[in-house]
């Protein structure tokens, strides 16, 4: 068995002196895709705030172990620049900033982290469009500032386009297919799947299971309450579609 | 400088001719302010009897005049007897090129990345780099020469161009002004003179950067750009000043002179020394600038970069007399620390049809505060005037403060007048977003501040437009974490 790529360990967070997550554990291997379900208010964004390290997010116990570094411990962007994305629910606009400069920007940071040079617009422009090409995206979207009047559908799709520039080893995407319709929806979970690759991995945190119709996961997990509840094969997401969560929220007996 | 402790009592009491020698040794006057003074300054340029006159007429009206209150700044008034009124470089030479100018302001620009060397050599822009009062360099004026253009320095054209200096000094800004119009008047030493003639399209952009070095002088430079029908230029001003404790005043005067279907783009990147995190130190940057479109179908466009100065106080502004003529204003003013801008424009309309745009971008960080004053006036005879403003303001953390104060005065009914404002947060969210890409907070609060000034680095010359971004990089720093 390959090597966990992260390993969250009884992880509890909150904010605002409220404990949201209560012991999670969850252990992620290179070539996996993992879905974390569960109704609203049970944790899931927090979950992916705490991972990429969003100020106001306390952790107050249990450890995280990513690529064989105690994650916690690393600034908001020096886990980026490991490699560890998070494609966002709600992907905010910067105004009047180039798109391509950007991603240009991002991707640098990444190269000097790993003490590579930094590429030169014409040489990013080509590894851009090659990009776009294996996403179906239209160029223009290049030539825009950052999400600035882009639809709900475009922004989640140019957070998909972000992450296969930047290459993560670790993706999690939060909720992206809420707000899409079925062809936004099938289009990101396309550009996902042509990502996967047996090095990296993912963590998809979804409300619905219409996603995993198209992301095939390797492990479906229950967050309810701060806690996984239950685990299993992608079939488990199918049952949960067919019988809401309540038969297992009642079984936890809160 | 000189160490002299000499009073204005002591200078005007001092044999006068004996008084200079030691001066003229260290090529400083001492502090103070008297017609004495202004006969030095202009004997010392060996200028023309009627621009003696005209400068003390401008120094007796001032004596007659108050600071203006006005603004919403807050500084300690400057002595304007402790000031030196000229002051020039010791060296002797006369420089022939930039590689030879002091070391000390090459240093300055290559910290903020500018090498003026490559640019000079990369995009053939023509320089006259003024060194406190005096011009030290010109380059490339023999190409300009060619082509009819006069670019040089302002006391040398004051001897070689004498009648085009008399026509158009002060017929934009008269020396009753303003009392730093009118001060200005009474001491310039020296700026850059520029004439386009008919016809003519410019072929390069050309800059002058000033530079106050010696300590407890002012800077009061003259710039004067004339262009004549259907001509075009690009005129760059940079500025920077080295670190002293004690406050330095400027006061330049820029007038722009455009006739029929002439175009003049006037660029600058203000970089005086903004004064330390306490406020001590720091240039009080009080300019008056304004172009005149005199003839039919002229433009003017104003972009502003203002990032230095402890006290920016400052209104480019736009006398659209020719019918169709346009006027345009484009500015970034940033204030950190404990930096203070009132900055803005005038857009005076008096011909038909004319139009103006305003677009202000105001940045306060730290204790910062940025005031936009702006002024749209449509005269009863411009019909069909059309005037857009827009002012946005950016707000980094919660100890500084924006403000905005237009004046719209419309006394033509077929005048069109909009005026657009917003006030905005840099949000930890956006902040959070740049982090999780791979960059740190200072660098996407950068980005995020380069973009809410897009529309206006736009406007710069491509070479100016780096520049500015990298100054704001710098003049930013500190401001988060």
């Amino acid at each position: 068995m390959k090597q966990p790529l992260i390993e969250i360990k009884n992880l509890s967070a909150g904010i605002n002196g409220k404990q949201i997550l209560k012991g999670i554990n969850l252990t992620v291997r290179p070539g996996e895709v993992h879905a974390i379900m569960g109704p609203n208010g049970s944790g899931k964004s927090t979950l992916g705030y705490v991972l990429a390290g969003r100020k106001g997010y306390d952790v107050t116990g249990g450890s995280v172990t990513y690529d064989g570094k105690d994650l916690i411990e690393l600034s908001p962007e020096d886990r980026a620049r490991e490699g560890l994305f998070l494609a966002f629910q709600y992907p905010v606009e910067i105004p009047g900033v180039n798109n391509t400069y950007f991603l240009r920007a991002a991707y640098n940071e990444q190269r000097k982290h790993r003490g590579q040079e930094e590429v030169d617009a014409v040489d990013f422009l080509a590894i851009v469009k090659e990009k776009m090409k294996l996403l179906e995206l239209p160029e223009g979207m290049l030539k825009r500032s950052v999400n600035e009047g882009f639809s709900g559908g475009e922004k989640k799709r140019n957070e998909i386009f972000q992450m296969a520039v930047l290459d993560p080893k670790l993706a999690v995407l939060d909720e992206t297919d809420s707000g899409l319709d079925i062809d936004a929806l099938r289009i990101v979970a396309e550009g996902v799947n042509k990502l996967k690759r047996p090095d990296n991995a993912a963590i998809v945190i979804t409300h619905y299971q219409r996603l995993l119709n198209y992301i095939v996961p390797d492990f479906v997990h229950v967050l309810w309450n701060g806690q996984i509840i239950k685990s299993g094969g992608k079939d488990l997401a199918l049952e949960l579609e067919e019988k809401g969560y309540d038969w297992l929220i009642g079984k936890n007996g809160k | 400088m000189s160490e002299s402790t000499n009073t204005i009592e002591a200078f005007v009491a001092s044999d006068y001719k004996y008084g200079f020698v030691t001066n003229i040794e260290s090529d400083t006057v001492p502090p103070g302010l008297s017609e004495n003074t202004i006969r030095f300054i202009s004997a010392k340029k060996n200028e023309p009897a009627w621009l003696t006159e005209w400068r003390l007429k401008a120094f007796r009206h001032w004596q007659t005049m108050t600071e203006p209150k006005w603004p919403n700044v807050h500084y300690t008034q400057p002595d304007y007897q402790a000031i030196s009124y000229y002051s020039a470089p010791k060296q002797k030479k006369k420089l022939n090129s930039l590689d030879e100018v002091d070391p000390e302001l090459r240093k300055t620009f290559d910290k903020l990345g500018i090498s003026l060397n490559e640019q000079k050599r990369l995009s053939g822009v023509a320089v006259d780099a003024v060194v406190d009062s005096v011009s030290v360099a010109t380059t490339f004026k023999t190409e300009l020469a060619k082509q009819g253009i006069i670019f040089c320095s302002f006391s040398e054209a004051v001897h070689t161009h004498p009648e085009l200096v008399q026509k158009y000094l002060g017929s934009v800004v008269p020396h009753t002004d303003n009392f730093y119009a009118a001060l200005n008047s009474a001491v310039f030493t020296d700026g850059s003179f520029c004439y386009i003639p008919k016809g003519v399209r410019c072929p390069m952009e050309l800059s002058t950067y000033f530079r106050i070095e010696a300590a407890n002088t002012g800077q009061f430079e003259r710039t004067l750009i004339v262009a004549d029908e259907g001509a075009y230029v690009s005129y760059l001003e940079g500025c920077t000043a080295p670190m002293r404790d004690e406050n330095q005043l400027h006061a330049a005067v820029v007038e722009l002179i455009a006739m029929d279907s002439a175009q003049i783009k006037y660029s600058t990147v203000q970089n005086w020394y903004p004064g330390d995190k306490d406020g001590k130190g720091g240039i009080y940057n009080f300019v008056t600038k304004r172009g005149l479109c005199k003839g039919a179908n002229s433009k003017i466009s104003w972009t502003q970069v203002e990032t230095g100065s402890a006290i920016t106080w400052k209104y480019p502004s736009c006398i659209l007399q020719g019918d169709n003529s346009q006027g345009e204003f484009y500015s970034v003013a940033l204030t950190n620390h404990m930096q203070q801008a009132d900055t803005g424009t005038k857009m005076i309309h008096i011909g038909k049809n004319t139009r103006s745009t305003i677009v202000s971008k105001g940045i306060s960080a730290g204790r910062g505060q940025n005031s936009y004053r702006g002024q749209v006036k449509v005269m009863k005879g411009a019909t069909n005037a059309r005037n857009f403003s827009q002012c946005d303001s950016l707000l980094l953390g919660d100890k500084c403060g924006a403000h905005t104060f237009p004046y719209i005065d419309v006394q033509n009914p077929t005048a069109q007048v909009e005026h657009e404002a917003s006030t905005s947060k840099i949000g930890e969210d956006q902040i959070f977003y740049l982090n999780q890409r791979g960059l740190e907070t200072q660098d996407a609060v950068n980005m995020i501040v380069n973009g809410f000034c897009k529309e206006v680095f736009r406007e710069l010359p491509m070479e100016f437009a780096v520049e500015a971004q990298k100054l704001l990089g710098v003049s930013l720093d500190g401001s988060v974490g």
